[in-house]
């Protein structure tokens, strides 16, 4: 019946990242990491700290990975990337695109020190921080990416996480950086489309990606996308870029936003949450909607 | 898609190994199919062939052959993504026979 | 060609000199001027380099990590604070392999904030699988930045060479600065074998399980045993191309000697001074100077200090609960040997108080008078 229809892919075919990796099933870090590649091609080199993709790449002396990678101390992806980069130009090679890949732990924590250190300078490098909410690699402690409402290990359901998130793009954004971006795994063409532009781009470059956990958000496998996707449609995750620290655009526009309660029931991390505290988080999801929307044109 | 027929590697001596600590085998010889406990099946007759199963795995384990995806069992971990995101619902999760 | 240049400058020279390509840094008291100086020479194209002004020194040193294993000949500097901040990294660029050089200047650590020498910053690190120097004159930090490339390169192991705060730092002498074709006939470019290149893509420092991390440390081990056989052999190339030996250690008058000094630093060259007061007063003295103390000079300690009747360790730095850091290394050193004389270990000059000849002679008198030492530790110009 479809036998005459080609198969239309949406993303660049080439695989730079392959299997036999060490990831949870349905992880989201991962499909963030196989998009990355897919936009930025061979000639990048990776500098990961501690996070997942620590472990996930493989132990020594395997990798998954068709380009090079530094392992690098859990507070040093910044200034390792930095190093690379500045290396990398001194020997000769201008090309290799090098990328700071993060968790959320080891870029709005540990890494934000350095992270902040390289986004003054304007170092070349992209960093992408790959949002999975805690710190996953160790068990699922709180990190200050947790959201509100969350139970970790370190915030158990009778002291869930009273603090909102850290924004983390408003503080890279008070850098005057080129180019700032939120991704998410369920819109992988429109994270390549913004890794591609941001290859072209002299100078820092960060993004934020949304990448649901199902073991740290006690969710099903097989619904990380649908998360990812949910997320974005009810402006949890609003997908933005800020251009020199300015310049605000909206990927998505959201005419119908749908509200938060149907993606918190899907995580057992929101388990233990009463209505009001639902109210609560939807009054904060609908304010800072409306502060991202004043502040930007619509795409 | 890159080699998947990578074999452990042992190191009977110190002097086997680089100085560096450094990989120099991939991580393909992990047959990560043994993880699951369901599986994916697609169902050809169904299936519209509009890449979104290949496009959302984690592996990635589903590869494209003579325009068909093609699920590769010795790594699919069995997270049926690829069941839950197929728009034609052409992916079925069945149990494994263990 | 000959300048009047601090021993901070002597550092940015021999950085300079070595064709260092990357350069990260955050000052320091009383490091500043080393790095001020390789800005200037970055700026005005002096040194093809970069220079990253990085916002702390854990940074400081995962930048250098980076441009190393990118292929970069990469070098920076630090002090006391700068240098414990950096703990964590100075263990990543040793396991890693990466031949970083770093300049120390030894600073009294805090509290109380202290800005004067001691030993204790760098001999906190002496277990991170670093390369340490010990220098005494402004030339020898010169020169020594640049063995230290060779040597490090040779053997993938990072160094650090290691200055007094203000005697050495801040004081200005007379150096030689070499030709720089000179350096380079000394020194070729750095060609690592593996580095960090899409071209060849490895995973570096990957997750390693017991069943093989102690095989690359025991190769990190192996490797920093064959240092005291090439700082040698680098150090009479040395002397053949600069007319300047670099060695394991600095013996002044130790051949015939009844009674030797054991120092380091700065304290190394004023040792010399009562040496010679003692010989006039027919004490046959002599001073064995470290200039290295890790690899720790094993075999050369112990031939040297063998020939003695008494020995006195003369230590600016103390590993509390403990002893003088020296003192315990060259005892370890001499530990069940059949010509082990007896070994004062004396303490004196933390914080920056000076050390002088008269200690000197206190420490040799004290030794001299004695059998045994009457104290565990020989306090030497501590208001007690």
């Amino acid at each position: 019946m479809k036998k005459e229809k080609k198969m239309t892919l949406t993303l660049p075919v080439e695989e730079l990242m392959s299997c036999g990796h060490l990831a949870c099933q349905g992880c989201g870090a991962t499909l963030a990491m196989r998009y990355m590649l897919k936009a930025l091609g061979q000639k990048t080199a990776v500098c990961i700290p501690a996070c997942c993709w620590a472990v996930i790449d493989g132990p020594y002396p395997y990798s998954s990975l068709e380009v090079p990678i530094y392992h690098c101390a859990f507070e040093t992806a910044a200034s390792t990337a930095t190093g690379v980069k500045a290396g990398l130009v001194a020997t000769g090679d201008n090309e290799t695109t090098v990328v700071a890949w993060a968790g959320d732990g080891g870029t709005f924590d540990i890494g934000l020190q350095a992270l902040s250190g390289s986004a003054e300078r304007n170092d070349d490098i992209i960093y992408v921080c790959y949002d999975n909410e805690a710190y996953m690699n160790t068990g699922i402690q709180r990190s200050s990416a947790t959201p509100y409402g969350a139970w970790t290990t370190t915030t158990p359901v009778k002291h869930f996480k009273n603090r909102p998130k850290k924004d983390i793009v408003a503080i890279m954004a008070a850098h005057r950086i080129p180019y700032i971006a939120t991704a998410s795994i369920a819109y992988p063409e429109d994270f390549v489309k913004k890794m591609k532009k941001a290859k072209q781009i002299k100078g820092t470059r960060f993004f934020h990606v949304f990448a649901p956990c199902p073991t740290g958000w006690k969710s099903r496998p097989d619904d990380s996308v649908k998360l990812a996707r949910m997320a974005v449609q009810n402006g949890i995750f609003p997908l933005y870029e800020v251009e020199n620290g300015e310049k605000t655009t909206l990927t998505l526009k959201l005419t119908d936003r749908k509200p938060i309660g149907d993606y918190l029931r899907l995580q057992g991390r929101f388990r233990h949450l009463k209505e009001p505290d639902i109210a609560v988080m939807q009054a904060e999801v609908d304010a800072r909607w409306e502060r991202l929307l004043k502040g930007c044109e619509a795409a | 898609m890159k080699d998947k027929k990578a074999t452990k590697i042992v190191f009977k001596s110190a002097d086997e190994m680089p100085a560096m600590v450094i990989s120099i085998g991939s991580q393909t010889h992990n047959k990560t199919g043994a993880w699951r406990n369901i599986r994916p099946e697609v169902d050809r007759s169904r299936c519209l062939k509009c890449g979104i199963c290949w496009k959302f795995c984690p592996e990635p384990s589903i590869d494209i052959v003579d325009d068909w995806p093609v699920v590769d069992y010795d790594f699919c971990k069995g997270c049926g993504i690829c069941a839950e995101e197929c728009p034609a619902k052409c992916i079925v999760m069945v149990e494994e026979q263990k | 060609m000959k300048k009047v240049i601090m021993g901070n400058h002597a550092l940015s020279y021999g950085a300079m000199l070595s064709r260092t390509r990357v350069i990260a840094a955050y000052p320091i008291t009383p490091q500043t001027q080393v790095v001020e100086l390789l800005s200037e020479m970055c700026a005005d194209g002096t040194l093809d380099a970069t220079f990253i002004k990085v916002e702390s020194e854990h940074s400081a040193m995962a930048s250098c990590i980076g441009a190393s294993v990118a292929g970069a000949r990469t070098f920076t500097a630090t002090s006391a604070q700068g240098l414990a901040l950096m703990h964590e990294m100075l263990h990543w660029a040793s396991g890693g392999r990466h031949p970083v050089v770093m300049g120390n200047i030894n600073r009294s650590m805090a509290p109380g904030w202290s800005i004067w020498t001691d030993q204790n910053d760098s001999l906190s690190e002496r277990d991170t699988g670093w390369m340490q120097y010990y220098c005494s004159s402004n030339q020898e930090v010169l020169d020594t930045v640049i063995q230290a490339f060779k040597v490090s390169e040779a053997l993938m192991i990072p160094a650090m060479v290691v200055l007094d705060a203000f005697a050495l730092s801040h004081t200005y002498e007379v150096v030689d600065v070499p030709d720089q074709k000179a350096v380079d006939r000394y020194l070729p470019p750095f060609a690592p074998e593996i580095r960090l290149t899409p071209s060849d893509p490895h995973a570096f420092g990957g997750l390693t399980s017991p069943e093989h991390y102690f095989e690359l440390r025991y190769k990190l081990q192996k490797d920093m045993e064959k240092a005291p056989a090439l700082i040698e052999e680098t150090g009479r190339d040395f002397e053949k191309a600069f007319g300047r030996p670099l060695g394991l250690v600095d013996a002044y008058r130790c051949d015939d000697a009844d009674f030797l000094f054991v120092t380091s630093g700065t304290a190394g060259s004023t040792a010399r001074v009562a040496v010679d007061a003692l010989r006039n007063e027919g004490v046959r003295a002599g001073n064995l100077r470290l200039r290295v103390f890790r690899p720790f000079p094993f075999a050369t300690v112990r031939k040297i200090v063998a020939r003695a009747k008494k020995v006195a360790v003369v230590d600016r730095n103390i590993s509390y609960g403990c002893h003088g850091i020296f003192f315990q290394e060259v005892k370890s050193a001499l530990y069940g040997r059949p010509q082990a004389p007896p070994l004062f270990g004396f303490i004196t000059g933390l914080g920056g108080r000076d050390i002088t000849v008269e200690h000197f002679k206190e420490m040799a008198a004290q030794t001299l008078s004695h059998d045994r030492p009457e104290e565990e530790i020989g306090w030497i110009g501590v208001k007690r």
